[in-house]
């Protein structure tokens, strides 16, 4: 009998064919997955495994923990600056530092303008493509896109039927060369594709507005960072200093930088409401009856929190950013969730590639051991270095198992709104209201794929809104005469106690994020990061409770098993960032998704 | 050539610094900025492993050099320079990075965006060592630094555009990751691990292969031995 009853309430039976999707593309880093599919094409079994070692906890022992932001802002592309600032607060933590609230709104800023800019390029560069087809673009007529714009999102003005058309014109230009560039790798004739042609060149056009609309949004952090594109930041505080008078001052921000500020926050908020909102609006209304893909939703979800209204307050009260854990399905309570708690988040390895001296304990992250393990088990089929197929009945993933009282977690987007809903944030309840009027669905709709693009499209309207309320608030605080910045106090390492512990979290686009850090004699002695795609593609764990990722999969019907495009759009829908990365090229042949059925 | 004087031109140098020889175009960017000083209308820019936000870069770039860790299935350390058309084709094939956007993804966007470089030139180095994590480049690839700057120099030089060598060395505005430091202030092996995964870093699709000699290859014959 293959029937296995997982403790959180999934049936996995791997008795029908293997589907092996290797690498899964369009994320972040390395990622494989494994499905087993019965006679009708429905997943019945979901195996996700991380297959690039992530050992930055290691590189970073003994060395000045002053530096580790630097660090952990290389260990990939998107994710640079919210490692960055966890790092800081970690070790503000540890040495008890206070930063000014100037550094607090910058900080903010920067942190949401990284949500609003993460979530757009998302929705638009490697998720719009699972639902958007640009090959049946080219069929669309521009005059009745021109008016599908106007029914949509009556405030914009880019709505001309030439100009649709003259996208349309580029699109084919770019077909019939015959480099697909970014398009490529595509089903494109797979019935799953649900749009009409005039929805699928509205988005293709609005894919190349947003790519290069993505470009100011990023000059924020440029300016307050001071550098572009690794932003420079700082314990204590922020590494740049307010001169409201400068004239082209070096180093220094200035008020025609502030300004310059101000009005990309006001074009962002413009361009989420009239582009971003209304295509994803227009595209759900085509797929709202394809409702997998939801897994843990629900029954399962937790955020740390993030956005500190008041500085070096991390309480659940002052965090705009909603924190809290949701379990058994019961939105009616949101339990309190406390980072340093060891018994609530513990890290799990019996499926992982790791060693611990007794794999049946979970290890808080301030405990933490990262050694590898690289061992396959019995009913691998293959060797160790060209698997066909994975033993999840053994070790089988780079990803530790991280667990929330027990309970395997979905993070991200969603997890945010859902506790956020749960709790009764005013403004998270009506942007949820809104978009449940507008499609006519239930609240039971958002416990799914689209959900969680939903979800991620209203976060960055929120913090789109969130960016104008604290630039305001530093304007406000720098005319009242206050232009602190950082705090040097603690600054040398001569003022620090001689062991110390800190622990530094925040909402990272995709997920709770957390560095855990410890200092003995000035140097780092232990650090441990648990990130968002640690939760949600995590490995099984003692018990048998499976991930969010393999939750999200199962009963979900493919419709063309070699072409899984559902996998991967459900995939896609949590933004995976399985940080990275070897990235050396060779001249000769494509790197393809090896999709493999058995 | 008047005209092309005032030419903004981007040296851009692409890859993951913890990754041995990767990280050979941060580096060589590290030290030209260390080591130059460049008319305004000249960047020289650390992309790291960013793809799609370097995008905006490449478009206000009317020569653009790229400086990169290429596997050309040439020697270790073996340099070579690549033009214009050429570059997509060298680049990109296997994405590993920024949300898998390899660079020539975001070459493929500036292009569709219709704001591309004029002149494009790929400098790249084959790597010795990558599944060394936290590890800096190998001699043989650091050997190549100088020598790559110098194809870029001369490249410049026929743009009419002269680089201005330091007497002494500048210090970087984040000296964190200077290459020194990162060096000598390394965990021993011991208690830090270097390996990467054996399925992804050993398997075919991402072996450093045995030189093997390509038709349309250019090796440019740069001798470093004895150097390190």
């Amino acid at each position: 009998m293959t029937v296995t009853a997982t403790p959180n309430g999934f049936h996995l039976n791997d008795a029908g064919r293997r589907v092996v999707v290797d690498p899964v593309t369009r994320i972040e880093g390395h990622m494989r997955c494994e499905v087993n599919i019965d006679e009708e094409n429905i997943i019945r079994n979901a195996v996700s495994s991380g297959t690039m070692w992530r050992g930055l906890e290691v590189i970073l022992k003994g060395r000045d923990p002053r530096d580790a932001w630097a660090f952990v802002q290389r260990i990939c592309g998107v994710c640079t600056g919210t490692h960055a600032l966890t790092s800081v607060r970690a070790v503000e933590d540890a040495l008890k530092i206070k930063i000014p609230e100037n550094a607090n709104s910058i900080r903010n800023i920067m942190q949401l303008s990284l949500q609003a800019h993460d979530h757009l390029v998302h929705f638009y560069h490697l998720h719009a493509l699972d639902w958007v087809n640009p090959v049946n673009a080219l069929k669309a007529d521009p005059v009745a896109v021109s008016a599908l714009q106007q029914q949509i999102s009556p405030s914009n003005p880019k709505s001309s039927p030439g100009y649709f058309r003259d996208t349309q014109n580029r699109l084919k230009k770019f077909v019939e060369s015959g480099q697909l560039g970014p398009f490529k790798n595509g089903y494109w004739s797979n019935p799953a594709y649900l749009l009409p042609p005039e929805a699928d060149l509205l988005a293709v056009t609005h894919y190349l507005e947003a790519l290069d609309f993505q470009k100011d949004i990023m000059k924020i952090r440029t300016i307050f960072g001071g550098k572009d594109p690794h932003p420079n930041w700082l314990v204590g505080g922020v590494p740049c200093a307010i001169n409201i008078d400068g004239v082209g001052a070096v180093g220094a921000v200035n008020m025609e930088r502030l300004n310059l500020i101000s009005s990309i926050i006001d074009r962002t908020i413009t361009f989420i409401d009239q582009v971003y909102i209304p295509d994803l609006l227009a595209i759900a209304q085509f797929y709202k009856g394809w409702l997998y893909g939801g897994g843990l939703a629900g029954a399962s979800m937790l955020s740390y929190g993030d956005i500190p209204d008041k500085a070096n307050d991390y309480s659940a009260a002052n965090l705009l950013m909603p924190r809290g854990a949701i379990i058994n399905g019961d939105l009616s309570k949101v339990h309190a969730v406390d980072l340093t708690d060891p018994k609530q988040i513990q890290e799990f390895v019996p499926h992982s590639w790791y060693k611990y001296a007794d794999e049946a304990v979970g290890l808080h992250p301030w405990d933490g051991v990262t050694e590898p393990n690289y061992k396959i088990g019995a009913k691998t089929k293959g060797d160790r270095t060209h698997i066909q197929e994975l033993d999840e009945s053994a070790k089988y993933s780079w990803i530790k198992a991280p667990r929330w009282n027990g309970h395997a977690m979905e993070v991200g987007p969603l997890a945010r709104y859902v506790i956020g809903y749960a709790q009764g944030n005013k403004e998270i309840t009506e942007q949820i209201n809104f978009v449940l009027k507008t499609l006519d669905v239930p609240v039971s709709a958002l416990f799914s794929t689209l959900g969680r693009t939903a979800a991620r499209g209203l976060e960055a309207q929120w913090a789109a809104g969130k960016m104008r309320y604290f630039m305001d608030k530093l304007m406000s605080n720098i005319k009242s005469g206050d232009l602190a910045t950082a705090n040097v106090e603690r600054w040398d390492p001569d003022t620090w106690p001689s062991s110390v512990k800190g622990v530094g979290f925040t909402e990272a686009p995709r997920g709770a994020l957390g560095h855990w850090l410890k200092i003995e004699d000035t140097k780092i002695a232990n650090y441990q990061c648990v990130v968002p795609t640690t939760w949600n593609g995590s490995p099984r764990d003692e018990q048998g409770n499976i991930g969010a990722f393999e939750a999200s999969l199962m009963n979900t019907k493919v419709e063309r098993p070699e072409e899984p495009v559902e996998i991967l759009r459900t995939l896609h829908s949590f933004d995976p960032c399985l940080a990275c990365s070897t990235h050396v090229m060779s001249p000769d042949g494509q790197e393809l998704t090896r999709v493999k059925v058995r | 050539m008047s005209g092309a004087e005032r030419k903004r031109i981007l040296l851009l140098g692409i890859g993951n610094l913890l990754w041995a020889d990767e990280g050979f175009g941060v580096r060589v960017i590290e030290y030209l900025q260390k080591h130059y000083r460049f008319p305004d209308q000249v960047q020289v820019v650390d992309g790291g492993t960013q793809g799609v936000y370097l995008i905006e870069h490449v478009q206000n770039a009317e020569v653009l050099v790229v400086f990169d860790a290429v596997d050309y299935g040439l020697a270790p350390g073996t340099l070579k320079r690549v033009e214009n058309a050429d570059v997509p084709n060298f680049l990109g094939a296997k994405k590993m990075s920024l949300h898998q956007t390899g660079f020539q993804e975001v070459l493929a966007m500036a292009q569709m965006l219709g704001a591309y470089p004029e002149s494009l030139l790929l400098i790249g180095v084959q790597p010795e060592e990558l599944e060394d994590y936290g590890g800096s480049l190998r001699p043989s690839v650091k050997a190549q630094i100088q020598p790559a700057i110098e194809l870029a120099l001369a490249y410049l030089a026929d743009c009419g555009v002269t680089a201005e060598p330091l007497a002494t060395e500048v210090e970087l505005a984040d000296p964190i990751l200077n290459i020194g430091r990162y060096e000598t202030e390394r965990p021993d092996a011991d208690s830090a691990c270097r390996l990467g995964d054996e399925r992804v870093v050993r398997s075919a699709a991402f072996e450093v292969r045995p030189p093997q000699p390509l038709t349309d290859a250019l090796p440019i014959d740069v001798d470093y031995r004895g150097k390190y």
